[in-house]
């Protein structure tokens, strides 16, 4: 019988444990299992023969650790068709009677992926697919992918599973005693995940015993609308008289797994410790309950490495900060590849209460793909919350799709058919929640009932792809009210629609309505309420603007959604503190003259919100350049000459540092866009190819900034001949180069080789923690720099 | 048997966390950054270890453990007097890596006091650990002594790693160049006496 069809009327019983049995049977600890599948091919189908015959419908095959980081090609493929012809002896050995299945077994790569780790997330998805590829071919029933610690691994291993079969994937997960994954993330982030690119099972496995998953088999039975899988181990292992004992016995494990099956979980098991007995005890409990049905939970959900965030309940925001549109600032960080720019806007927003944070890099002299996906990575390397992948172009979209760390949000769609032919396959292969506009080949309908209509449209044909009604979130267009009376009115009327007559979710672009308005913060803050009011479920907001927060928090408040109001109140003291600044900023800080060397003193003390006011005010009465030579840089040679000194440690210096990058920031938003004739010259800055540290590198970037110099920085792990393109391209006289690791130091020598010949006109600086003088001098560098100061004083010998 | 245990936070030893950053014990001037990272720190740290106790054999500049061995004159001078060895793995968890990566472009003053922070903290936990085996077996122990000191070949740690399967026990992972993910983590050999 199919599996899939098996599954519908059957709780499923997987196989118990298999490390001990074999260390039982004489596996060495540190040798690989893996390899017993060719050496010792009798006991490993004895083990799989020992679970069919207690009744497990589904045994794994000996593949845990079964990949191409750990064994050559050919070995992987001996491994892989013996794991699969041993499994599958053992069904036709047995002669117990139930439905039996081999399900190919992919463990974690034993990387951890970038940027915690090593691993690029491209590469775990090659190694997984070669894996699977390998169990297709000689015949697994199924895929089950486990003890995945980590929500990335995960995708590139389910992605690889998609893409390489049309098996049934069952993803399974090792929770933390906290609930979570290792890297963070919820069982309802990783249902978020596994459901959206198609998983036909959700669960956990190993680390902990059936009591202790207990709360998370909860969560996920709460969020799941496919079947979810339980496989926890015999408890914990203790050393009792030398021997190693499990504190659950078989007793306990299925008494546990009695109350799991009775909450509705479909697919049962055991993990470290569990033995045929307890699978046993297991399908005797099985046999006594009846299948509770998997139910369709209709939750609309977009979930990060760390959260899952859902619409319908509370409105969710989402930052629309991260975009160039009409933000001098912002295309200049683009266009100047300044990721740090980006980080800090998409932090700041997180810290003003954005759920999630629109990222949209779009502009006509940028690489969209290359950008979007870039700022997608450094996004989701440092913020933990959802983020909305906003382009019209569908390449760039696949491409942070694909390396998004979850189920994104997308934005967005449209009533189009060539918009819909685009975007809806990306929906369905990498799973996500889209935006769809209500607008088609007709324009924007001018009623409320016409853009229902393109809603309608939208829905049949997402249908058709298998997108469901939840993963699709209606954007009713807000339209600028002063153009046309009406407009306000047929936009919330729409909302209301779309909620009541489709039960589908939607959200607005709120602060469209006031365009061309004076003070429309008051517009767009009421606008916002009436959509609330009208069952608006987000809102692309700025979480800056005091009128959307205000209006948001006091909705929460009055809805119920705040319990005593605390989330109101903690913040009201904000609101006024922001209302008297934008009554023109007269707090008592700001109110002092300011001194003449303010500023100065500032920056030497690490004020930086003081220094960013010292600034704008100069900014008054000086040039930019006149506060940068008179003030900032006298500051910083202060610092940087103490340090030098060692009577300023590095903290104090870095803080100093930070100081000064707040004022330069207000120098750069009055300029932005115009010369600010501060640039003294061009210095690449990178970590070489393999090395994964980049806190010095980070360091010097900052000390150089300050001092005038353009950084243009290329971040961490890069290749020589990128380096060499980019010091051709800018014609940099300087490149400055870090490596923590002796492992490293080869790429170093190998990039300031190509430096030397593509361009011979470049001054090498080189530091980091594994560098010498001396070693330095040998790999053919200009310069060793000890420090951060060093390498600015010999910046300014060059240039 | 590969036995895995888990750890609360022990106190920070601020003096410590300043040392590693390389500033002298100054609270006036550093103890607000301390403050505000060990807050933000606290959440995310997640303390484990992984150990599994062996046999230990020396032939002159031969440590064997039965299930691996390795070449160091200083590792076998150190576990001369032993017939036991703790071998371990311990770590502070990913959730510190996240911050000082988030600090490194935003404000590098805090993420070098996340280095630091992190560095003692995991200190702090190899100390908790091995206080702990020692009244556990009731015993006396050597010094702990990891891949990289002495004459020990870095390379050791694969050694380590496969024995102790970190990766599937506390998260732990090995880089290609030997280091490892996540940052602030520990590998060990600790004798133990008679």
């Amino acid at each position: 019988m199919d599996f899939i069809e098996f599954s519908k009327e059957n709780v499923i019983c997987f196989d118990g444990g298999t490390g001990t049995l074999l260390q039982e049977k004489g596996l060495m600890p540190g040798e690989h299992p893996e390899f017993w599948n060719i050496t010792h091919p009798d006991v490993i189908t004895d083990v799989h023969k020992a679970y069919f015959d207690a009744g497990s419908n589904v045994v794994c095959t000996n593949t845990f650790g079964a990949n191409s980081l750990k064994f050559s090609e050919s070995e992987l493929e001996e491994i892989i068709k013996s794991a699969v012809n041993n499994a599958k002896n053992a069904a036709k050995l047995s002669k117990a009677p139930q439905e039996k299945f081999v399900a190919l077994d992919v463990g974690p790569s034993g990387k951890l992926l970038k940027p915690l780790g090593d691993l690029g997330f491209e590469d775990a998805v090659a190694v997984f697919a070669q894996t699977v590829k390998l169990g297709v071919k000689y015949g697994a029933d199924l895929i089950l992918i486990e003890t995945m610690n980590d929500c990335y691994e995960t995708k590139a291993a389910l992605l690889a599973a998609k893409e390489n079969s049309s098996l049934p994937v069952i993803v399974s997960n090792a929770y933390g005693e906290n609930g979570k994954l290792m890297t963070g993330a919820p069982p309802e982030a990783m249902v978020a995940l596994a459901e959206g690119m198609g998983a036909f099972a959700v669960g956990a496995n190993c680390s902990l015993g059936p009591k202790q998953l207990l709360p998370v088999a909860e969560k996920l039975l709460e969020n799941a609308s496919v079947p979810v899988i339980i496989k926890p181990n015999a408890g914990l292992p203790k050393s009792v008289d030398g021997k190693t004992v499990f504190d659950v016995d078989e007793k306990e494990f299925s008494e546990e797994m009695e109350k799991l099956l009775n909450m509705g979980v479909r697919i049962v098991g055991g993990c470290c410790g569990t033995t045929p007995e307890y699978i046993k005890a297991l399908r005797e409990k099985i046999g006594k309950t009846k299948p509770v049905p998997v139910e369709k939970k209709n939750i609309t959900v977009v979930s990060s490495y760390a959260c899952a965030v859902e619409f319908g309940k509370e409105p969710v925001l989402i930052g629309e900060r991260i975009n160039p549109t009409g933000k001098k600032r912002f295309k200049q960080a683009l266009l100047e590849n300044d990721v740090g720019y980006i980080l800090s806007e998409g932090i700041g927003q997180q810290e003003k209460g954005a759920h999630v944070l629109d990222v949209n890099v779009g502009l006509p002299e940028i690489d969209e793909k290359k950008m979007l996906t870039e700022a997608v990575k450094e996004l989701q390397a440092v913020v933990d919350l959802p983020l909305q992948i906003d382009t019209a172009d569908v390449k760039a979209m696949e491409s942070a799709l694909r390396i998004y760390n979850g189920k994104a949000m997308i934005n967005s769609v449209n009533g189009k058919k060539e918009s819909m032919e685009a975007v809806f396959p990306l929906v369905k292969k990498y799973g996500g929640v889209v935006v769809a506009l209500t607008l088609d080949e007709n324009g924007i309908p001018e009623t409320a009932r016409g853009r229902v209509e393109v809603a309608k449209k939208i829905l049949k044909t997402a249908e058709k792809y298998g997108i469901d009604k939840k993963d699709i979130i209606f954007d009713t267009l807000a339209l600028t009210v002063s153009a046309d009376g009406k407009a306000a009115g047929t936009t919330l009327e729409a909302v209301k629609r779309v909620k009541e007559e489709l039960g589908a979710h939607t959200s607005l672009g709120v602060s469209n309505v006031s365009f061309g308005l004076p003070s429309r913060g008051t517009v767009n803050g009421l606008f916002f309420a009436l959509a609330l009011e009208n069952g608006l479920s987000a809102a692309i907001v700025n979480p800056y603007s005091a009128d959307i927060m205000k209006t948001y928090l006091a909705y929460m408040a009055l809805k119920g959604f705040d319990v005593n109001c605390e989330r109101y109140i903690s913040a009201a003291q904000s609101f006024s503190e922001s209302i008297i600044s934008e009554n023109g900023g007269k707090t008592e800080e700001n109110g002092k003259e300011s001194g003449e060397n303010e500023l100065k003193t500032a920056i030497i003390k690490g004020l930086k919100e003081k220094a960013a006011a010292c600034t704008k005010k100069l900014l008054e009465k000086k040039s930019a350049l006149d506060i940068i030579n008179e003030q900032i840089i006298p500051a910083l040679n202060t610092v940087g000459e103490g340090f030098e000194n060692k009577t300023v440690y590095l903290p104090q210096l870095l803080i100093s540092a930070e100081t000064a990058k707040s004022a330069f920031e207000v120098i750069k938003s009055a300029q932005a866009g115009k010369e600010n004739g501060e640039n003294k010259g061009n210095f690449i800055l990178a970590t070489v190819k393999g090395d994964i540290h980049d806190i010095g590198k980070n360091i010097v970037k900052l000390l150089l900034q300050n001092y005038g110099y353009n950084v243009i920085d290329l971040g961490k792990d890069v290749p020589p001949e990128e380096i060499a393109k980019t010091a051709v391209e800018y014609r940099a006289p300087l490149v400055g180069l870090s490596a923590l690791m002796t492992t490293t130091v080869p790429a170093m020598e190998e990039t300031i080789k190509l430096l030397k010949k593509e361009a011979p006109w470049c001054k090498i600086v080189v530091g980091g923690a594994v560098l010498t003088k001396d070693y330095a001098d040998k790999i053919g560098a200009d310069k060793y720099a000890k420090d951060a100061m060093e390498t600015v004083r010999f910046a300014q010998q060059i240039i | 048997m590969v036995f895995t245990k888990f750890y609360e936070n022990p106190p920070v030893d601020r003096k410590e966390v300043l040392r590693y950053a390389g500033c002298r014990d100054e609270e006036a001037v550093f103890g607000k950054l301390l403050d505000e990272c060990i807050a933000e720190a606290e959440e995310g740290l997640s303390l484990k270890v992984c150990y599994s106790v062996f046999d230990v054999k020396i032939r002159a500049e031969l440590c064997d453990f039965g299930a691996f061995s390795v070449k160091s004159k200083d590792l076998a001078e150190n576990l001369k007097d032993c017939k036991r060895a703790v071998v371990f793995a311990a770590t502070a968890g990913v959730g510190i890596d996240r911050l000082i990566a988030k600090y490194g472009s935003l404000a590098p003053s805090k993420a070098v006091m996340l280095q630091a922070l992190g560095a003692e903290r995991i200190e702090a936990l190899c100390d908790a650990f091995c206080g702990d085996i020692k009244k556990e077996m009731n015993c006396e122990t050597k010094p702990r002594f990891s891949p990289g000191y002495g004459d020990l070949d870095l390379s050791s740690q694969k050694d380590i790693f496969s024995v102790l399967n970190c990766e599937k026990h506390i998260g732990l992972t090995l880089n290609d160049s030997m280091l490892m993910s996540p940052s602030k983590s520990v590998t060990a050999i600790m004798g133990i006496i008679g």
